[in-house]
């Protein structure tokens, strides 16, 4: 699931910190489940994205990014010319192959302060589910091959080069030489093939899985000698290096015996002496103390160095603080007690620019995400026992009434009432912060009444005498919108929602629900009329989004389970879509994809209000700073933060 | 005629604000759910008597909001000022439920607006809203309240005064009330339910729910104070004289328990009202648009509420009142039924 880019449920947990149950309920709540259709709270969800309850937690395979990683200590004390020597029989073997990083060249020393909405789970990258854990996870961790978060584009990693066989099904990688993991153990080839064996071991099943699976079938993964692996895929995939985003290498000297004992799902959790672990990330994990924080310290075997030759990372090491609420986490950025800020609610940005300069932090408002709200009605196939919302499906199915419904919304005072002016209207789902897919041609629906009524006239609908819409049988329009209770800001965008469709006559009722018992009346029971959910999160390439919108995908939220393609517009969406994941031409994908967001937008089985944008903030001494829409948005480029002045930053 | 007892006032107060909240479409300048998004958070009213030109006068005028762009800031239009008119006509509402009308007891012309005490995050009228909201929050909370108390003192007169098993089963039951966790029944609860509750069942459902929960620490007072009454001896002389158990009850032993219960009652309301907010979480509680003081204080507890609209405060100001005037009432009862004090 760390899917690159699978979208993601975002359900932004702002819960304010206030409603005792809330804050009851905080860990489980707020990181959620991700649930899929089959999994219970806390379990995986469908392949590929990730619901989280809180923002920051979106993952993606973004999330779970190329770090590298590795904990490890058995060899702390000892400089690396040591244990060089005592693993592979001193300087006679390879030299190491550094990735020298074009930023700015900083200084050594200082820690970083994060705070998370909950405490991480696990600290083991095959089978991490959760936001937070991922969070952690990610700086201790390494890809082959990386998305670059500024520019969205794929860059060496691990990988030094690659080529890809022009049929699009061989990808050849030359591995960087001479590198090792946190632990000072050397990186091969083994490691690669030995990692790829596992995350496409049906029996662990990770998230990781069916995202490598091209068209289902799993790669062949062989090493050619030390330093080159190829991988064959069953079918040609166009860009295919991209599936090699945050899938962490993983060391199979640490792990390969649990793996053949079957123990490597319990391996790696929190509990775990760092001792025992080993990443090939800028960071390796140092101490867990439990409900509080976990810290990483420095990888002094990290493969990056800077253009003046300094080893990177510069920081001493990352802690991560758990604080369970975004205005509890607000208030300690505020008052200095913790570095970086990510994911903030558009109020709590307001009121931390009115002290942006006297507090010492900066604000970054990156202008729009991938991520995006959207209000979706319930089209599956019912059984029996729910006659009153099957009744009502026979205007959801209309596709001029889903019209009606977008036309009647007014996204601009959403924009302006909810996000304070910091989101944009949205016509399809590929936001303006896609840079590389949007589709410019579409243009978010002007609010008019005038022709929501129009096209509810032209479906059968009429006006009664109370000003009530009715359908042709005299039935009242009226539904419910199901929503997260604890996410006050989509419960805001319910609210104006509600007063939109009612001036255009419709009866909406909002249902504010606990995040999870919502999920399962979407996933499980079907029990609902519409609901309002955040997606988002992914890498921004299409490939990334399939399990949304095949008829068949496990995210195909309005209308889940189909054998086959329930309308003629989704039968051409699976078309097409199906036929871009192996378009080795750019451009002809680029106008594939444009196209299913055409039909998306005239067939509105989401109905796209807005996209927020994405609001960080950081100290103001930190260097390197450069925030990104994709996840992990403020940490991407950890291994090149570092502190203008010595000694600054809180140590906890 | 004797000058009016604390009691009296304090009673006088409550009828009044139980009468409010039946006059609520009349007494509140607008309908409650009605929208001006260009006047989000629009702080309270400034009231005038002199204009910008320093004429002076004599009808309490307001200036009209002109919100600055981009922001929640708004500057006034000093161009027209707009007189506080009595009995304007405005939102169409029914009187005591009642009457049909659309004349309210005050307001300003259009397109002013009068806040009185400011406007919500989609410019809804505050005070609107809490005179609405006393529908709602004060008449739920003192249900609920009574029926919480009622329970606990049946159960816990029944559980003091028989003692042995009957006791000993009570008390365990009350115990595992209290220690239940109530947000996952709540949550089993509401997935019995169907999906949208029309307001009226969902009012309903609150008094049943808060009432439900909150029996069992009433009820553990009661049976303390029973037990310790039955043993007095004009319960023995009672007894002796062969008064039935139901009598002596009712006559000899609830009320030393009444003035527990009353004391309960008055501080279960206040909390009552409070645990609607968090029936709200569940989606139990009276949902948006519909005012309830619960989803009022609810949208207060956010941090950038805290830091920059301060009115969003006034509707839980407003319960310090209600609640000193419960205090009062309570006190006023617990003597004259209790003590039997004048």
């Amino acid at each position: 699931m760390t899917a690159r880019g699978l979208p993601l449920l975002v359900a932004v947990a702002l819960l304010a910190g206030t409603l005792a149950p809330v804050r009851y309920a905080a860990p489980s709540e707020n990181f959620v489940p991700v649930a899929g259709p089959h999994n219970g709270p806390g379990a995986r969800s469908a392949p590929g994205r990730y619901w989280a309850n809180q923002p920051r937690a979106l993952p993606g395979r973004g999330p779970q990014r190329a770090f590298l990683a590795r904990w490890g200590g058995r060899y702390q004390g000892q400089s690396p010319w040591l244990v060089w020597a005592a693993d592979s029989g001193g300087p006679a073997a390879q030299a190491e192959e550094f990735l020298i990083a074009a930023h700015e060249v900083g200084r050594h020393g200082g820690r970083l302060v994060v705070t998370q909405r909950a405490e991480p789970r696990t600290l083991n990258p095959v089978t991490v589910a959760d936001a937070p854990s991922r969070d952690v996870i990610r700086p201790t961790t390494a890809d082959l091959v990386h998305i670059n978060r500024e520019t969205q584009l794929t860059e060496p990693a691990l990988a030094r080069s690659w080529t890809v066989s022009p049929d699009g099904r061989r990808m050849t990688l030359q591995l960087r030489r001479g590198i090792r993991f946190s632990d000072g153990h050397p990186f091969d080839a083994d490691d690669v093939v030995f990692s790829f064996e596992v995350y496409q071991d049906p029996k662990i099943d990770s998230p990781q899985r069916e995202l490598l699976g091209v068209a289902g079938r799993p790669m062949a993964v062989k090493k050619v000698d030390r330093y080159t692996v190829q991988f064959d895929l069953a079918e040609p995939r166009a860009v295919g290096e991209r599936l090699f985003d945050t899938v962490a290498m993983l060391p199979k000297h640490r792990l390969e015996q649990v793996y053949r004992e079957g123990r490597l799902p319990e391996a790696w959790r929190l509990g775990t002496a760092p001792s025992d672990m080993a990443g090939l990330g800028p960071f390796r994990f140092q101490q867990h103390l439990p409900g509080q924080r976990v810290a990483l310290e420095r990888n002094p075997y990290y493969w990056k160095v800077d253009r003046a030759g300094g080893r990177l990372p510069y920081l001493d090491g990352v802690t991560f603080v758990t604080v369970t609420n975004e205005d509890a986490q607000v208030l300690r950025f505020q008052a200095g007690e913790a570095d970086v800020l990510a994911r903030i609610g558009a109020e709590n940005f307001a009121v931390l620019e009115r002290e942006q300069t006297s507090r010492g932090y900066v604000l970054k408002d990156l202008g729009p995400g991938l991520e995006y709200s959207m209000l979706f009605f319930n089209l599956n196939a019912l059984p029996g026992t729910q006659g009153a919302i099957a009744a009502k499906q026979n205007w959801f199915r209309v596709t001029a009434f889903r019209q009606a419904v977008s036309a009647a919304i007014d996204r601009d005072s959403i924009v302006r009432l909810v996000y304070r002016g910091r989101a944009t209207p949205l016509a399809g789902h590929v936001t303006p912060g896609n840079r590389l897919w949007t589709n410019p041609q579409l243009r978010p629906p002007a609010r008019s009444t005038a022709r929501a009524s129009e096209l509810l006239r032209q479906a059968g609908f009429r006006m009664s005498d109370a000003r009530r819409v009715v359908d042709a049988q005299g039935q009242p329009v009226e539904f419910s919108i199901l929503v997260s209770a604890s996410n006050p800001v989509l419960n805001q965008v319910a609210t104006i929602i509600q007063s939109d469709l009612g001036q255009v006559g419709m009866r909406v009722r909002i249902v504010p629900f606990e995040f999870r018992a919502m999920l399962d009346r979407i996933f499980k029971t079907y029990e609902y009329e519409a609901a309002l959910l955040p997606l988002g999160g992914g890498d921004g390439d299409p490939n990334s989004e399939m399990n949304v919108w095949l008829s068949s995908g496990p995210q195909h939220l309005w209308h889940l389970g189909q054998q086959q393609p329930a309308t003629p517009w989704e039968a051409e969406i699976d078309r097409v879509m199906r036929a871009q994941v192996s378009m080795l031409d750019a451009s002809a994908r680029k106008r594939a994809y444009d196209r299913v967001q055409q039909i998306v937008a005239e067939n509105l089985p989401f109905i796209f209000l807005v996209s927020p944008n994405v609001l960080v903030g950081a100290r103001r001494d930190l260097g390197n700073f450069r925030p990104a829409v994709l996840e992990p948005q403020v940490l991407w480029n950890v291994d090149e933060l570092f502190w203008r002045r010595p000694s600054s930053g809180p140590s906890p | 005629m004797s000058r009016p007892t604390r009691g009296g006032i304090a009673g006088m107060l409550l009828a009044g604000i139980y009468a409010s909240a039946a006059l609520a479409g009349f007494l509140a300048p607008y309908d409650p759910i009605e929208q001006n998004r260009g006047l989000a958070f629009a702080p309270p009213a400034r009231l005038r008597l002199v204009d910008a030109s320093g004429r002076l006068h004599l009808r309490p005028f307001v200036y009209a909001l002109v919100p600055r762009p981009g922001t929640f800031d708004y500057d006034e239009d000093v161009s027209r000022p707009y007189p506080i008119r009595l009995f304007p006509e405005g939102a169409a509402h029914r009187i005591a439920g009642l009457i049909p009308s659309n004349h309210h007891l005050f307001g300003v012309d259009d397109p002013a607006r009068l806040f009185l005490i400011g406007s919500d995050e989609y410019g809804r009228d505050l005070l609107s809203r809490l005179i609405h909201g006393a529908r709602i929050s004060p008449v739920a909370g003192l249900l609920a309240a009574s029926l919480a108390v009622s329970v606990g003192l049946v159960l816990g007169g029944v559980a003091g005064f028989y003692g042995g098993v009957t006791d000993q089963v009570l008390m365990r039951c009350a115990e595992l009330v209290m220690a239940v966790p109530w947000l996952y029944l709540l949550l089993a609860v509401r997935a019995a339910l169907p999906l949208a509750l029309e307001p009226r069942d969902a009012f309903l459902l609150v008094i049943a729910v808060i009432g439900t929960v909150g029996w069992a620490r009433p009820a553990r007072l009661v049976r303390s104070v029973v037990l310790s009454a039955r043993t007095r001896d004009y319960v023995l002389a009672a007894r002796s004289f062969g008064a039935s158990d139901a009598r002596v009850l009712r006559r000899h032993v609830l009320p030393e328990a009444l003035g527990v219960a009353f004391t309960q009652l008055a501080l279960l309301v206040p909390q009552c009202i409070l645990a609607e907010v968090t029936l709200s979480f569940f989606g139990l509680g009276v949902g948006e648009p519909l005012p309830s003081w619960g989803n009022m204080l609810a949208g207060v507890q956010r941090f950038h509420v805290l830091a920059s609209y301060w009115w969003m405060f006034l509707p839980g100001l407003a319960l310090v009142p209600i609640f000193l005037i419960y205090y009062a009432v309570t006190d006023v009862l617990h003597r004259h039924l209790v003590l039997r004090a004048p």
